[in-house]
């Protein structure tokens, strides 16, 4: 069955939110999302790797791994891409867009250890996405994450000012805001 | 230690082909057993859905671009049933992978989900013993019943608040039934089972229709 | 000669000690969020996650402490993770091999071993400046506080959620809130017992 380009658009930002319904990528979800300008930056750091990722893994997957017979490898060569990948762009924003290196660069090292990366470009294998469907689903479930993100430190920022019991402060309090949340994103289950 | 270029490189190198040795070897040990794991979980589903036998062949079809396998099973060298293993990529969490046992008359013996990631509670019922879909469809001869929810104008019944979940089954169900009229020498191509929501979903007019296989995409 | 053999073994046991509590991984240092999220919806499955990622730990650290004179300082990183993932790829494979059922459902989550912030993060602040047996009591430390709070986050989820311990039926499934098995859940479980441990355990 052909799943249509909006089905995995609309299934990976809202149903299968990747961070409220799959949990990826939760370091930074609850690292970077205490202020809404810093996690705007990360989604937007996060979504242009994983377009980037997306390309390269599935090429990698198809035209080396599968014909050589080594997809036990794939763990292994994913992780070593998707980190020289970081490096790569990191380099090439510096010199090309000093503007856009200041607003990404300070996100850009965290990126490495994002799960949500390299459980992504592992979930589009798995799903045996063509090269395109892959690269749309890489960035929709990035745009999902840069959603989720950024209205979480939205609520964030409002939970500051409210005074929480003292065992209930930092993590825990934002936990619990997250699960509220997330049993909000469940409203859009079975909507593809 | 001091980083150059030259012993940057070499570690690396040395580090990466050590490692990958390492792998290389692990994987030839456990080939075999992932292999043998493989297997029993095959022969296990094909216990559950099929009347005893001693033998199976095995055959590979095609329908809707998905990858069906087909089990002949027989004992003594007579062919007592079918199994069937089927998918969807139409569950509400994608993927959903059963295995349908059918007599020699297309009687669905048993249904054995392999693969799902439903909801737990809702969708994920369809894994129970005697749950509706089941129970709506076991000991059904498959030509004379409409393999489609009841929603849908078919047969079998859903699960309360599941109707995604159910469709998806009951096109899988269906898709195994279109493989079966090929190996069972029914038909001669393997007819596509449409989308849930389609009109095609298995009926009995479909025999003898030769219809050319639908084009990719 | 005995006193300093019961002071080595005290130490020792405090290095152990001090990973499951007081640096524990997931309640204080809140690391490796994903798979102690997405793993624990029974307790077996918690179980099954944090021994995979304590034999991992162990290995890793070990290797790590013992070549770390080897290693450039620029390509500390790259190198360590190389060898994290080798040991996830082995991991992955012989799980696949020999428990094939808790493979399946921890799905994606092995894989992502090699990107849990607490592999590489014992790596780099413990294993590259300890000795091969310091580095091996931290794995096991550290492994065992991570195995600890998953099982238990997994048993609280799965007795709330689907009124079962261990697998188990406690025979009120029909009647618990399912909620706790899918995601809300599990944020909510892991905030409250942060709360409980918060309260309770932390000094």
């Amino acid at each position: 069955m052909e799943l249509s380009y909006f089905a995995i658009i609309i299934g990976a930002i809202f149903v299968n939110n990747v961070v409220l319904a799959q949990f990826l990528g939760i370091c930074p979800f609850l690292g970077v999302s205490s202020k809404v300008e810093t996690s705007m930056g990360m989604g937007a750091a996060v979504t242009f790797v994983m377009a980037l990722s997306a390309v390269v893994t599935w090429l990698i997957q198809t035209y080396i791994l599968v014909p050589l017979g080594i997809e036990y490898m794939q763990t292994i060569v994913f992780i070593l891409v998707i980190a020289a990948l970081v490096q790569m762009v990191e380099i090439v924003l510096k010199k090309v867009s000093p503007s856009l290196y200041q607003a990404l660069g300070i996100f850009l090292p965290l990126i490495t250890t994002n799960c949500a990366v390299l459980g992504v470009a592992i979930l589009m294998i798995q799903k045996e996405f063509s090269l395109l469907q892959g690269v749309v689903y890489n960035v929709a479930t990035a745009l999902g994450f840069a959603l989720a993100l950024v209205i979480f430190a939205g609520l964030r920022e409002r939970i500051e000012f409210e005074e929480a019991p003292k065992a209930f402060q930092g993590v825990p309090i934002a936990l619990i805001t997250a699960s509220i949340l997330a049993m909000a994103f469940m409203g859009f289950s079975g909507l593809v | 230690m001091k980083s150059s270029l030259k012993n940057m490189v070499l570690v690396l190198f040395c580090i990466t082909l050590i490692s990958s040795a390492c792998v290389g070897l692990v994987n030839m040990i456990t080939v075999e057993p992932i292999a043998r794991a493989k297997e029993a979980a095959v022969k296990a589903a094909l216990a559950e859905v099929l009347p005893e036998f001693d033998a199976t062949e095995k055959s590979e079809h095609t329908a809707d671009e998905l990858l069906i396998v087909a089990y002949k099973a027989t004992k003594e060298g007579e062919v007592v049933g079918y199994a069937i293993e089927s998918a969807t990529k139409n569950g509400f969490s994608g993927l959903v992978r059963l295995m349908v046992g059918f007599d020699t008359k297309g009687t669905i013996l048993n249904v054995n989900v392999l693969e799902q990631a439903e909801t737990p509670g809702l969708g994920a019922k369809m894994t129970e013993e005697g749950n509706p879909l089941l129970a709506s469809i076991q000991g059904k001869e498959a030509p004379k019943t409409n393999l489609k929810v009841k929603k849908d104008g078919g047969d079998v019944d859903a699960l309360t608040a599941a109707t995604i979940s159910s469709r998806a089954y009951a096109e899988a169900v269906a898709r195994a039934y279109s493989v079966f009229k090929v190996v069972a020498g029914w038909e001669r191509e393997v007819q596509a089972t449409t989308g849930a929501s389609n009109t095609n979903g298995g009926e009995a007019s479909n025999h003898g229709n030769f219809e050319p296989k639908r084009g990719k995409e | 000669m005995a006193n300093k053999v019961t002071t080595f073994l005290k130490d020792k046991l405090l290095l152990v000690w001090r990973g499951v509590i007081k640096e524990n991984p997931t309640f204080v240092l809140v690391l490796g969020m994903c798979p102690t999220l997405g793993t624990t919806t029974s307790a077996e499955n918690g179980f099954g996650m944090g021994v995979a990622t304590m034999a991992v730990l162990i290995m890793s650290n070990m290797v790590i402490a013992l070549i770390k004179n080897l290693i450039p300082d620029k390509v500390r990183i790259p190198a360590f993770i190389v060898v994290i993932a080798s040991f996830v790829t082995v991991i992955q494979m012989l799980m696949q091999a020999f428990v094939p059922s808790l493979y399946a459902s921890l799905g994606v989550f092995i894989p992502l071993i090699v990107v849990n912030c607490i592999i590489l993060g014992r790596a780099e602040a413990f294993a590259s400046k300890n000795g091969v047996f310091d580095s091996a009591l931290d794995g096991v430390g550290i492994g065992l506080g991570f195995t600890l709070s998953l099982t238990v986050i997994g048993a609280v989820r799965e007795v709330l959620g689907s009124g079962a311990i261990f697998g188990y039926d406690l025979g009120c499934g029909d009647y618990m809130p399912l909620v706790f098995v899918l995601a809300p859940g599990a944020f909510l479980v892991l905030g409250f017992l942060m709360v409980l441990f918060n309260k309770f355990l932390k000094k």
